[in-house]
């Protein structure tokens, strides 16, 4: 008889770290992301000059020796002003998402886990958000509260809560019908606590995933707004409001465009091969 | 057939009544600076405080807030729209034909997206896990990462400057070319994805399995089986796609200088013109809303499980 | 002995997964003449749809044949190519399944799903085929044919779909019918009718069964042979009379005790205790020893050594132990 104690088995999380470290999409988007992290963190110590500092003399120069990426319409240079965005870019990121998911969450969990009555009247009021194509949301909020970045980023975050409401709404009441929600009440625990200790902790994993889809929406979006002139306004070094003057040199500076473009495009890919990769993992399916 | 319509009908109401509230949300707010802004700071504080009163009579702002929805809702109901401050004309005139741009911008870009990301994700599905497929769902990554401003400058780079296949300033039917294909091929790119995922779904189904048992060979099988039931399957989610092409469009608009109400829109926000900037909102929110129940009723009247009666 | 129709050598299918490789099936002999019906028995898990579907390499990934050769009207299955396949199927062999409405096409008339094979395998015209798949509808026994061969399959009963099932797999006249649990999710009543008609349809074709079930008593008033199976192995092979009548294998006696029977009064069901063992690890010895009330008569072998086939009466083997020490 062998007396050998069985290894406790890994959490769930140290489960999905380490299929994680092993997927090559997680890899090459974390690395980008962790590029873009790293450049936030010290962008003081990495970019080679001021993001800010005008040098109309060498405005529109190409990539130089001096100047890794060239310089944009008035002369400042392109590199540091990518390696100062990341700031933006992870800002944007962090603020829809919070404001989308934690509101969304919130009516969610009210709206499945809760009184009918309340459930009836969000979801009316989230059909109607659904009703409207989200940059039409999106543009309602900007007029209401005028042009900036931070009206850009609440409104992309008001644009996605009926997305993550109605997802956490149907993942808390397929969650209220499981049986041991109905023996948690019978033991006499109050609602807040079923809600908490229950539906909470199994809202967790499709909220992840509808992230993992969400997010580099909303980045996009945000960075959209920017281009357009109603998000981010001019110095900033935000890479979609790098794009709006720039635009005007294309054919004769066109690194000037191509900068905070790919900037762009290389972060929103990390998101999204971090969030295949994250889904992979995460989906039952693949047992 | 009839008593379905009518029901969707029905159901649509309350929605035409949030959109309407919505819509009307924008333009309850007109603070001060708001009409300073309008005027680009050419009329003095004074000035600005009693055209604000003057602004405010006219859009009855001093009354309660259900009074001016119901003005609203009749101003609606008739057709009138409001005037465009910053424009000094009928906002009806201003959307009229950039409606219809819009709409050929958006519905050719829509099948462009279709014709190309179709195909492309039931031949992935059909050869999954092949090189095609890899290959496929790699483009097709690229293509939902890929900021649709940014693909649009690339597009003009590349063809009007360096290939000079097309003149920077296209006229006429040519200036639809670069921005459909722009929107076209980006839309292609979240399309093929849900085709993809639509077919490989279908292929797991058991009639298909038993038309395998029969001796159907795979290509027949795809075509005549697997096929027609991915296509309704992802009907619906193509209307809601819908939503995603108007984002995008408002964007296209912008950067090839196509005169759609997108391009409006951005201007009447950045002018803040409220009636302009409601005006469109209200008319692209009707627009998807008619769009969605389009399909709603062609996916009940294609599809022939449905049973009138309880759907 | 004349030739065997079927023909199967150490068949064995294994899923490879993220936990582990399931051998669902592991190892099975089987023959079958033409015009036998044999049941295949065994509870769900022990691999008896696998190996229905192995039978005509419907297995989809992450299943695999792994080995094992299947010897059918002459030809060798496994080294058939998709061509040969696609004809060997419909024509050679035909299969039924559990779910008779979701395996009908639901956007496609029930008429023309009869009609798709015989255009497609044996080059009817357009009419001929429709005027053929009313007359199949007919002998299924369908009323009003031509009416309902307009309608789509979600207006049939359970019963209905499984007969359209039953006259789109006999349409080419295969050989050999193999019906997966053709009844186990119609209401009692339909069962019995179904069950008789498949009998009939495939006396009157000269087609061979293969009634994979898990419900032991469909078995006696079919089949020719019985076959049972336990975690991947065919445990007990013999006549239904020889099985019936003496059982060998301790686990087909436990399947006969746990039959309810209609009309006798039991004082409680006896069911087998224990579970199927985890498939995806290797077994030592014999599969079913955990669960078997032989077991600790027979000895330590049990638990070491695979059981062999042996003989347990004319045409009857069983893989048990207790066989060797008679």
């Amino acid at each position: 008889m062998s007396g050998t104690l069985a290894a406790a088995p890994p959490s769930r999380l140290a489960w999905v770290m380490d299929r994680l470290w092993h997927h090559r999409s997680a890899q090459l988007g974390g690395a980008i992301l962790a590029v873009i992290l790293l450049s936030a963190a010290f962008a003081e110590f990495i970019a080679p000059h001021d993001p800010m500092a005008i040098d109309t003399l060498r405005r529109l120069s190409p990539p130089s020796a001096t100047h890794w990426l060239g310089t944009d319409e008035v002369g400042r240079d392109l590199a540091s002003r990518l390696i100062f965005g990341t700031r933006y870019f992870l800002m944007i990121c962090l603020v829809t998402t919070v404001i989308a998911a934690g509101a969304g969450t919130v009516l969610g969990l009210i709206s499945g886990a809760g009184p009918l009555v309340a459930d009836a009247v969000i979801m009316r009021f989230v059909d109607v958000l659904l009703a409207f194509p989200t940059i039409l949301l999106v543009l309602a909020v900007i007029a209401i509260l005028g042009p900036s970045l931070l009206t850009a980023m609440v409104a992309v975050g008001i644009g996605n809560i009926p997305g993550y409401a109605r997802l956490i709404r149907s993942a808390a009441l397929t969650v209220r019908r499981e049986e041991y929600v109905e023996a948690a009440r019978a033991l006499g625990a109050s609602e807040l606590r079923i809600i908490f200790g229950t539906v909470l902790p199994n809202i967790v994993s499709p909220l992840i995933v509808y992230t993992s889809y969400a997010m580099p929406l909303a980045a996009l979006a945000a960075a959209a707004l920017s281009f357009l002139g109603l998000g981010a306004q001019p110095p900033a070094p935000e890479w979609g409001a790098m794009l709006v003057n720039a635009r005007s040199f294309l054919f004769t500076a066109w690194w000037a465009v191509a900068a905070p473009g790919l900037a762009i495009f290389a972060a929103i890919l990390g998101l999204n091969l971090l969030g295949n990769a994250l889904r992979d993992v995460l989906d039952p399916r693949d047992a | 057939m009839g008593g379905y319509i009518a029901r969707r009908l029905l159901l649509a109401v309350p929605v035409v009544l949030g959109i309407l509230f919505v819509t009307f949300l924008v333009r309850a707010v007109i603070p001060t600076d708001a009409v300073t802004a309008m005027y680009e700071g050419q009329i003095t504080d004074q000035e600005a405080e009693a055209t604000t009163a003057l602004i405010r009579a006219k859009f009855h702002l001093d009354q309660p807030w259900y009074i001016q929805f119901a003005y609203y809702v009749r101003d609606v109901a008739h057709g009138d729209l409001g005037e465009s401050v910053r424009l000094r004309r009928p906002v009806s005139e201003e959307i009229g034909y950039r409606y219809v741009n819009t709409l050929i911008l958006t519905l050719t870009a829509l099948l462009i997206g279709i014709v190309v990301g179709v195909p492309a994700g039931i031949i992935a599905a059909a050869r999954k896990d092949t090189w095609m497929d890899v290959t496929a769902m790699t483009v097709g990554l690229l293509g939902i990462s890929m900021p649709a401003f940014f693909f649009g400058l690339l597009l003009i780079l590349v063809f009007a400057v360096w290939l000079e296949l097309v003149p920077v300033v296209p006229r006429g039917g040519a200036a639809l070319l670069l921005p459909a294909l722009t929107l076209g091929l980006i839309e292609a790119a979240p399309i093929s994805r849900l085709a993809r995922s639509g077919m490989i779904e279908m292929l797991r189904r058991d009639h298909i399995r038993a038309a395998r048992a029969r001796g159907m060979g795979e290509t027949a099988i795809i075509l005549r089986h697997a096929v027609p039931g991915t296509l309704l399957a992802i009907l619906t989610v193509v209307g809601l796609q819908f939503g995603q092409l108007l984002g995008g469009a408002f964007i296209i608009e912008v950067i090839f200088g196509w005169r759609g109400i997108g391009e409006l829109a951005v201007k009447a926000i950045q002018w803040r013109d409220f009636a302009l900037t409601q005006a469109i909102i209200l008319v692209s929110a009707f627009s998807y809303l008619g769009i969605n129940l389009v399909i709603d009723i062609l996916y009940v009247w294609i599809d022939p499980r449905v049973d009138y009666s309880r759907a | 002995m004349p030739e065997p129709l079927l023909s199967v050598r150490g068949l064995a299918t294994h899923f490879v997964t993220r936990r582990g490789t399931l051998r669902a099936v592991d190892g099975v002999d089987l023959d079958l003449a033409p015009g036998e019906v044999l049941g295949l028995v065994g509870e769900s898990g022990c691999g008896k749809t696998v190996l229905a579907l192995s039978l005509m390499r419907l297995v989809e990934p992450p299943g695999r044949i792994v080995a094992g050769r299947i010897a059918f009207d002459g030809s060798d299955v496994m080294a058939m190519d998709d061509k040969a396949l696609s004809r060997l199927r419909g024509r050679g062999m035909g299969m039924i399944f559990q779910q008779p409405r979701t395996s009908l096409d639901p956007l496609i008339r029930i008429g023309n799903q009869i009609s798709e094979p015989l255009m497609q395998h044996a080059g009817m015209s357009r009419a001929a085929a429709a005027r053929e798949a009313i007359a199949l509808l007919e002998a299924v026994g369908i009323p009003a044919a031509q009416a309902r061969a307009k309608s789509y399959p979600h207006e049939l009963s359970g019963g209905q779909a499984q007969r359209v099932m039953i006259a789109i797999a006999l349409s080419l006249k295969p050989r050999l019918l193999i019906a997966d649990e053709p009844t186990t999710s119609l209401d009692v009543t339909v069962q019995a009718q179904i069950l008789a008609l498949l009998r009939e349809r495939c006396q009157a074709l000269g087609t061979a069964l293969i009634l994979v079930t898990h419900d032991i008593g469909v078995v006696a008033q079919l089949a020719d042979g019985v076959a049972v199976m336990y975690a991947g192995r065919v445990v007990e092979q013999g006549s239904v009379a020889a099985i019936f009548a003496r059982p060998a294998h301790p686990y087909t006696q436990g399947l006969l005790q746990s039959a309810p029977v209609l009309g006798a009064r039991r004082d409680r069901l006896n069911a087998i205790e224990g579970n199927i063992p985890d498939l995806s690890q290797p077994i030592a010895g014999c599969a079913f020893a955990p669960r078997c009330e032989a077991r600790a008569a027979i000895g330590q072998r049990c638990d070491t050594d695979p059981p062999v086939p042996l003989p347990a009466g004319q045409d009857h083997m069983a893989r048990c132990w207790r066989l060797a020490a008679a």
